[in-house]
């Protein structure tokens, strides 16, 4: 009886659901009921034996049947669907304390790092930068900045020479004839650059880094130089941080001052960094000596100026506490991975 | 500069302690570099009388009852030869510090805190001392350098710290002096910024002298007045060389010098108190009575106070009797002039010498001196003068012999005394610090620096003192008064009168920090290397001695030959960084420099050479030449240009993975791995990689940057899979691909095959090709035919053919 034979069917697919749990076996399942042999089939061939007054009836049954079966499948379906989930989750699960997988970043010389935030800083005080040739003359690294030959600040620079006339430039300052020459004032320059001497210990390197700044306008007093100062100490270690002027001598400023900054590191009341002083020697500055802007034909009752001077690797060293000066040109990458932008 | 505060005090009336008196002169301009208590080791030392002193039967030791005042009376144990009943002598207390001796007696070891102790069984309650063991010589202490107790007078009192009786108390300055003043480089210079920083007067020292009159005259002859400006001859007769008085050799041995005789110290006591050299000869050994001072003739020589001999040349300044060299002018007296023990006579010298002459000569035959340093700072006449008269002063006050009154002043046109008045204006000083000081703050500060100071209206008129010839105008008297009114007054203001500018990098400085961008974003690192190097580290690159390279520019006076010679090429720098990395273990990086090469235009060099940047990459490690090269890429990439580049030979790379960087027809440079051999020699562990460029070349090759609209039609892809003969290159089929069709935007490699199946010296490249519509659609029908015309011009000209 056909009745038998469709109740038989769905025990079977009942049967065969309960092992069903891969789409893969649903599927199979699937052609062997919906298939051109599967069993609907088959019993849709049996059509041809059946009475043609009774075809409708057993039409009907059958295509109940065929609902019947879709609508298990597609509960099958679906739970195959979350079983094969469950599996995906399980088989992917991860140990996600894993190192992740970063882009290797690169990192910028600690040296280009301060140059461009000093830069930063002095650009917005109108500052211009000006990169002068490092094999100088004699005249535009000593003479022209008021150290003619018989001086005695000339001893305080051991020189690196070439001829009796080439030098590798001691200092930064050269350039700053070279710009007067051209410019006229009003002058606001920042110039930055390798300065070279002879010199190779523990805290010195025969070539090392310099920041020059120069200001040549109507009025200038040392009150701007004071308040300029204040202003780079404060963007560049931090906005408590004070200065100090106290008397030194440069050939090509009168007067002329050494800065110090209040220690960042204590706040003043004395530590390690600045040896108990509460201070720490960071720039060489003073007024713009008369003779040397009347050597680059500005004439020094018009117009007066400020320029100064600071050491890159010094600021680069206390700015990150680098402790030992020859680490910033020995390329280790080691030591240049921690620079990030 | 060390002054000690005793000396100081000579002169003026110093009535703070030496740490106020430090922090007072760091104001003003003389950093105290050091400030050293004479006797900072030794503490807990008083007078003690011996009053009971019984040899310890078999030994060479006393037991001692001995009368510490205040401290009692102490049994001590002491081992001396000379300690007796009725003596006084040092007791270092029980906890008190001394030095620590050697078995000699003499040789300092140490400092030792002295304890209870037990000798022989005896016990000892602290330590009777020698002048060794609480740091006194006999040029600070009469009887000092015995081997033995240091015997005290025997009016101290028992029980008094021994320390201020002693000078032990006192204090050494060591003072930083700037360049700008070298009459600050004596006791004498500092004492008058002592006296204006405490608002003291100055006790100047004694500068009278008796003199008897000699027929006996002395003739000078000043042959090279421009290196000697000024010279200063006295004749002194009745010489008695002695040894100076124990004050002088005190004050010697607190400066460090050692004490010689009468004579000799007195010349260098003047140097240390005055800062003027002098130089006292044996007048009986100069020829003729005479000195004639002169450049040296060529193959002349003399032989210095120390014995070394000297050949001489037109550029040294000497001191010359009627016929010969007598001294080495303001470095060193010659052997044949020296004051002996039975020198009669002497001539004093007191004299300016050039500095730059003394500079020279001195370095040109490595001898120096204290009195070549002095000369080599700078001498005023005004001192020299001064130093004369107070040298025979001393010869009078110590009675080593009689002044005469043959002098010989020989004053050049070159000689000028320094003393001058200058009118400044106040406000003008005013207007340069920012600040208005008061005028009578400005006076008052000028007058105790003893400048004089008389005002009238703006105008203020000064009488620069003859030692202060570093001031020069109104900025320097600016200097003076803010030195001592103090820097602390000066307060920030922010430019009010100044011009606004526009500031920042220009577009060349940006261009440059841009392209480090790039680099560091393709995960190098920069470094920075010096900008010398050593010819040897172009050997090891096997640069041919043809090269121009080897042009470079040679440092005169370089610190070593490893930092001799300028830069032409950056690759040694950076062979040098990677093989550093690799022997301290960093087995991999990536690197990248961007610095200036030295290229002279002509040898020797003339004018100024070209400075020319240049961008260096390294990689070492686990890398290969395509790592290398993108980096190379992307810099193109980012300048928006393509780069050619094609097999070349660069004597330090491989010579197969080595290639010439081209972009139309400049070229830029070279990338390749460093030759195996090279790297043998090295013993490197990883292979290492190197590309250096001409900066300008590559940045020359920058194109704008323009916005380019999307395509309206889709992009189409084609792979092909060609065959082509071993030698043909990447680049080739790249070119065939692109030339024979115009919608051809990219060709991307994207494999490589060599194997039996494509035959023998033939390799399989596959390319992904993409074409990019321009007015129409480019439909498969379409991109059928453009790959036909490619493949043809590809088995046309290349003889490479599909797979």
């Amino acid at each position: 009886m056909i009745e038998e034979r469709i109740e038989e069917l769905k025990r079977k697919i009942d049967d065969m659901a309960k092992d069903i749990k891969s789409s893969k076996s649903l599927a199979e399942l699937k052609t062997a009921f919906f298939g051109k042999q599967g069993e609907i089939s088959e019993l849709m061939k049996g059509m041809r034996d059946v009475p043609k007054e009774k075809r409708p009836e057993v039409g009907k049954i059958i295509n109940a049947l065929r609902d019947w079966a879709n609508q298990r499948f597609d509960e099958l379906e679906e739970n195959v669907k979350k079983i094969e989930l469950e599996e995906l989750y399980k088989a992917q699960k991860i140990d996600v304390t894993m190192p992740g997988r970063k882009q290797p970043l690169g990192a910028y010389h600690p040296n280009t790092l301060v140059i461009r935030e000093l830069v930063d800083i002095f650009s917005g005080m109108g500052f211009e930068v000006f990169e002068g040739p490092e094999i100088e003359n004699d005249y535009y690294n000593f003479t022209a900045l008021n150290t003619p030959k018989d001086h005695p600040a000339r001893d305080m620079q051991d020189t690196f020479y070439i001829t009796e006339d080439l030098l590798l430039r001691t200092q930064t300052s050269a350039g700053q004839i070279r710009v007067m020459e051209k410019k006229k004032p009003p002058i606001k320059i920042l110039s930055p650059g390798k300065v070279y001497r002879s010199d190779d210990d523990a805290t010195h390197s025969p070539m090392f880094g310099q920041m020059e700044g120069l200001v040549v306008d109507k009025g200038i007093t040392l009150c701007d130089l004071k308040g300029m100062l204040d202003e780079f100490a404060r963007k560049i270690f931090g906005s408590s941080v004070k200065t100090r002027l106290r008397p030194s001598y440069f050939p090509f400023t009168e007067p002329s001052v050494e800065v110090d900054v209040s220690c960042f590191e204590c706040g003043g009341k004395g530590c390690r960094l600045c040896k108990g002083t509460g201070w720490i020697e960071v720039l060489g500055a003073g007024m713009v000596n008369r003779r040397v802007l009347e050597g680059c034909g500005i004439d020094p009752d018009e117009y007066t100026g400020f320029a100064f001077g600071m050491g890159i690797e010094r600021i680069a060293m206390l700015k990150y506490g680098i402790n030992n000066m020859k680490m910033l040109f020995e390329g280790d990458v080691r030591f240049l991975k921690q620079f990030k932008d | 500069m060390k002054a000690p505060l005793s000396w100081l005090k000579d002169y003026v009336d110093i009535d703070v302690t030496a740490q106020e008196l430090s922090a007072k002169l760091f104001g003003c301009g003389f950093e105290v570099e050091e400030l050293t208590e004479v006797g900072k080791d030794i503490s807990g030392v008083v007078v003690g009388e011996v009053k009971e002193c019984e040899p310890v039967e078999g030994t060479h030791l006393h037991v001692c009852k001995v009368d510490c005042g205040e401290h009692g009376v102490l049994q001590i144990c002491c081992g001396a030869d000379n300690v007796a009943a009725g003596i006084k002598a040092p007791v270092a207390l029980i906890g008190a510090t001394v030095y620590a001796t050697a078995k000699d007696h003499v040789t300092i070891e140490g400092v030792v805190t002295i304890k209870k102790g037990k000798l022989r069984g005896i016990e000892s309650y602290g330590m009777l001392c020698s002048g060794v063991e609480i740091g006194v010589s006999g040029d600070m202490f009469d009887g000092a350098d015995y081997n033995g107790l240091l015997l005290l007078p025997s009016d101290w009192e028992n029980g008094a710290d021994v320390k201020p009786l002693l000078g032990l108390d006192d204090y050494i300055f060591d003072i930083g002096v700037t360049a700008n003043r070298p009459d600050c480089q004596s006791i004498l210079g500092m004492a008058r910024e002592v006296a204006a920083v405490l608002g003291k007067p100055l006790k100047m020292p004694a500068l009278t002298y008796d003199c008897v009159h000699s027929d006996n005259s002395v003739k000078v002859t000043d042959l090279a007045p421009d290196l000697c400006p000024r010279y200063i001859a006295h004749y002194v007769k009745d010489i008695k060389i002695a040894p100076s008085p124990l004050w002088m050799r005190k004050r010697l041995a607190l400066c460090g010098l050692r004490s010689i005789n009468n004579v000799v110290d007195i010349t260098n006591f003047v140097l240390l108190e005055m800062g003027q050299p002098m130089h006292a000869f044996d007048l009986s050994t100069l020829s003729g009575r005479e000195i004639v001072v002169r450049r040296a003739r060529n193959g002349e020589s003399i032989t210095t106070l120390d014995d070394k001999t000297f050949e001489l040349s037109r550029d040294n300044l000497v001191i010359c009797d009627g016929d010969k060299p007598a001294a080495l002018a303001g470095i060193m007296g010659g052997l044949n002039s020296e004051i002996e023990n039975d020198t009669k006579e002497l001539l004093f010298e007191a004299a300016k010498f050039a500095r730059d002459s003394v500079r020279k000569t001195s370095r040109a035959l490595g001898q120096h001196s204290d009195s070549s340093a002095m000369f080599e700072k700078g001498v005023n006449e005004y001192t020299t003068e001064l130093a004369m008269n107070r040298a025979l002063h001393l010869i009078e006050e110590l009675g080593c012999g009689t002044i005469t009154d043959v002098r010989c002043d020989v004053k050049t046109p070159y000689s000028h005394d320094g003393a001058k008045t200058i009118t400044v204006s106040i406000s003008k000083i005013n207007a340069l610090l920012g600040i208005t000081v008061p005028t009578e703050v400005m006076c008052d500060i000028l007058k105790k620096l003893d400048f004089g100071a008389e005002v009238d209206g703006d105008n203020m008129t000064l009488n620069v003192p003859p030692y202060r010839e570093d001031i020069d105008g109104y900025p320097d008297i600016a200097e003076e008064i803010i030195r001592m009114y103090g820097y602390d007054h000066i307060h920030g203001t922010f430019m009010p009168t100044a011009a606004v500018t526009n500031g920042g990098f220009n577009d060349e400085q940006k261009a440059e920090y841009a392209l480090k961008r790039t680099l560091t974003e393709q995960g190098l690192y920069e470094i920075s290397t010096y900008s010398f190097y050593s010819e040897k580290d172009l050997d090891l690159l096997k640069i041919p001695a043809d090269a121009p390279e080897r042009k470079f520019i040679k440092i005169k006076n370089p610190i070593g030959e490893d930092l001799s010679v300028m830069r032409t090429t950056l690759a040694p720098s950076m062979l040098n960084t990677i093989v550093r990395n690799l022997r301290r273990g960093n087995m991999e990086g990536k690197l990248y420099e961007i610095a200036k090469v030295y290229i002279p235009k002509d040898l020797p060099l003339k004018d100024f050479p070209e400075e020319k940047k240049h961008i260096c990459i390294g990689m070492f490690g686990n890398y290969d030449f395509f790592d290398l090269k993108g980096a190379v890429e992307a810099v193109a990439d980012s300048l928006n240009c393509r780069f050619e580049y094609e097999s070349a030979h660069i004597s330090y790379l491989h010579p197969g993975v080595c290639a010439k960087i081209t972009c139309g027809d400049k070229v830029l440079g070279y990338a390749g791995m460093l030759d195996p051999a090279i790297s043998e020699e090295l013993s490197l562990e990883r292979k290492a990689f190197i590309a250096e460029l001409d900066y300008e070349a590559v940045m020359s090759c920058a194109q704008p940057f323009r916005y380019k609209p999307l395509p309206k039609f889709p992009e189409v892809t084609r792979d092909l899979a060609l065959v082509a003969d071993a030698d043909i290159t990447c680049a080739q089929i790249e070119k065939a691909i692109r030339a024979a069709c115009k919608y051809v935007t990219d060709v991307r490699l994207f494999d490589i095959y060599v194997g039996k199946q494509i035959g023998e010296n033939k390799k399989s490249m596959a390319f992904t090709v993409t074409f990019t519509p321009a007015d129409e659609a480019i439909t498969p029908e379409k991109c059928d035919g453009y790959v036909k015309k490619i493949l043809g011009n590809l088995s046309h000209n290349l003889n490479v053919v599909l797979r």
